[in-house]
């Protein structure tokens, strides 16, 4: 099929190395034996309930992180 | 009826104003030409960080997300908070992934999924299983909206006995829905989630606050939950997970953000976003609402400090648990504010029910009506067939609540979550590589649907006495193993789908079997905001004309 000429000013790519910071957040929230504890509690919340608040924090850290880095212009 | 009124009266003074807006959205940001599905359907593909953050946040986390989360954690414990894993597994996938669609779709005009499978494996037909199965997925979606704001009805107590006093709110509340939809699109959604999430925040912000206070701090719910579920004899709740659950913990989690973005809803939300940026800011902004999602989950708890006691469900002697959270708010805070966090809940419900409705409307319109029923339809008639499809579907949603048996649309939508998530091979990994053959695309669905309807089937629920479609958790002994462990559906027919694929496309290749042509270009999946789109009906005609 015809490809419209585009014009091609440079090959753009997503990848980068900074990428792999995001399998963090995606792999750390599904180890169970990490946080599936009462204790130590914080403010009365058993460590499974605030330990998995903070992943929440940990995953706008790391796209907070990977979007500054990578990018474009 | 009359302990209510006040609250009756605020949940109808906010239903009506923001009914008031979503009327008003189509002059807000007004294009040219509405009769455009890029209009209509997409709201001009043109909104900005903050517009997407509300919209985005208010498609993903519906009505029903707020009722039936906390209702789980009331009546399972631990198990019921995957809710949190799973909105924080999503963003750094949508980052990755979503992002490329979002691109691919800017270049060509992609208005659904099924619009990028047809270009990219050049498959009309894999493009149809693919708009069907959303279409499938989205329908008993749009209903569970219905349930969140019957559950505020009912603890209202404006629901009669008769089978229309029981329905007639929510026919009215879709009616109107139905009626705005239909003139402003998306843009009616984008500007009513202004004032949903802004109470929804208000509400909950004041909950988890007020409410510890008034219960004797975190600690002590989180004891009195403990106390439940050490007393109750159902071994698979606590407020910890147990050896059994865990698989299934992370095994949903998983699945269920694999699953949400590849909601026809989800995706409408993210290609009206108007350029790449947006998105990527957005996913370190939009787990604000997982944080909400957390909170509201742990209501549950507090409605067990607190004695709830929940609403009879539909059938005699059954209890209806999507009640526990309404009557938390009515048992614990003034009448007027418990108004207000009623009127969250139902604005909440139509957020969502409208997105995805338009979201099943234009996967009728692009991939059925325009595929097979109307080739040559201009943007009008595309637009103006969508308008129609929308109206159906909602009329569909309402005929699911009021005919049938409200459990049913429990059941439907957690068979949606399992199909839609067999999608995946196609779009997801469509994104990156089309070496994956057409026909085994079509096979590894199959399988995977088939697989996904016969472990849903065997799995019972001994709470509702139910033999079948019991739930998503399914018993690992079934396959033969020797333990109590149980695995997420989707997860297990998701990669016999994908195995599948994989197997038959070995065995296409070796006959040499034609794979169509890739409609789509390497550097179309970097796309940005100021590159020129290609028009798709020409690119249409001539990859029908070469086949």
């Amino acid at each position: 099929m015809a490809e419209p000429e585009s014009p091609k000013t440079e090959v753009r790519s997503d990848r980068s190395p900074w990428n792999w910071l995001l399998v963090i957040p995606i792999v750390v929230p599904l180890l169970t034996p990490l946080f599936n504890h009462d204790s130590p509690r914080l403010w009365g919340f058993p460590a499974f309930y605030w330990l998995q608040f903070l992943f929440i924090l940990l995953g706008v850290a790391t796209t907070s992180v990977v979007y500054q880095m990578t990018r474009r212009r | 009826m009359s302990d209510h009124i006040t609250e009756i009266v605020v949940f109808t003074i906010l239903f009506l104003l923001v009914s008031g807006i979503g009327f008003v959205a189509a002059r807000w940001r007004a294009p040219k030409d509405m009769a455009h599905l890029d209009e209509w359907g997409l709201g001009g593909r043109s909104f900005g960080g903050w517009i997407t953050w509300f919209l985005v946040g208010g498609d993903l986390y519906t009505a029903y997300t707020f009722v039936a989360v906390p209702a789980l954690i009331f009546g399972a414990g631990a198990a019921g908070f995957f809710a949190v894993p799973y909105t924080v597994i999503i963003y750094p996938l949508f980052f990755l992934i979503l992002i490329r669609l979002w691109s691919v779709s800017h270049r060509h005009g992609f208005v659904t999924p099924a619009d990028f499978v047809r270009s990219r494996f050049d498959s009309p037909t894999l493009a149809l299983l693919i708009a069907i199965t959303g279409i499938v997925a989205t329908m008993p979606y749009i209903a569970l909206q219905l349930i969140g704001i019957e559950a505020v009805l009912k603890t209202m107590g404006v629901t009669g006995d008769s089978l229309l006093a029981r329905h007639a709110p929510i026919i009215i509340a879709f009616a109107i829905l139905a009626a705005y939809t239909y003139q402003s699109g998306l843009r009616a959604p984008a500007l009513i989630a202004f004032v949903k999430d802004t109470l929804i925040y208000l509400v909950i912000i004041v909950a988890v606050l007020y409410l510890p206070y008034k219960l004797g701090g975190w600690g002590d719910i989180f004891d009195a939950a403990d106390k439940k579920f050490q007393a109750s004899a159902a071994p698979g709740d606590g407020i910890l997970l147990n050896v059994n659950n865990q698989i299934q913990y992370v095994t949903l989690a998983l699945g269920s953000a694999l699953a949400l973005f590849l909601y026809p809803h989800s995706i409408t939300g993210v290609l009206a976003s108007k350029n790449r940026n947006v998105i990527k800011r957005n996913m370190s902004a939009l787990p604000a609402y997982s944080f909400l999602l957390g909170l509201i989950a742990l209501l549950g708890y507090m409605a067990i400090a607190a004695g709830v006691k929940p609403l009879p469900g539909a059938k005699e002697g059954t209890l209806d648990s999507n009640t526990v959270v309404p009557l938390l708010f009515d048992q614990k805070f003034p009448s007027w504010f418990a108004g207000v966090a009623f009127a969250a809940i139902g604005i909440g419900a139509l957020v969502p029910a409208a997105i995805m409705s338009i979201a099943a409307a234009n996967l009728f319109t692009r991939n059925i009506y325009k595929e097979y029923l109307k080739r040559d339809a201009t943007h009008a008639q595309e637009a103006q067939v969508s308008k129609i499809a929308s109206l159906v579907v909602k009329v569909g949603a309402v005929a699911f609540i009021v005919f049938l048996d409200p459990q049913f649309s429990i059941d439907l939508q957690l068979i949606g979550g399992v199909i839609i998530l067999q999608t995946a091979p196609s779009v997801a990994i469509g994104l990156y590589t089309r070496w994956l053959h057409r026909g085994a695309l079509i096979a590894g669905w199959a399988a995977g649907m088939a697989l996904a309807f016969w472990m849903l089937w065997q799995i019972p629920n001994a709470a509702t006495k139910r033999a079948h479609f019991g739930g998503s958790a399914f018993s690992l002994s079934e396959f033969g193993f020797d333990t109590s462990k149980t695995i997420y559906v989707g997860f297990v027919a998701v990669a016999v789908n994908l195995l599948v694929a994989v197997l038959v496309t070995f065995v296409l290749r070796a006959l040499k079997t034609a794979e169509g042509v890739d409609g789509t270009a390497p550097d179309d999946y970097f796309a940005d905001e100021g590159d020129p789109r290609i028009d798709r009906s020409e690119t249409t005609v001539n990859t029908v004309s070469s086949t």
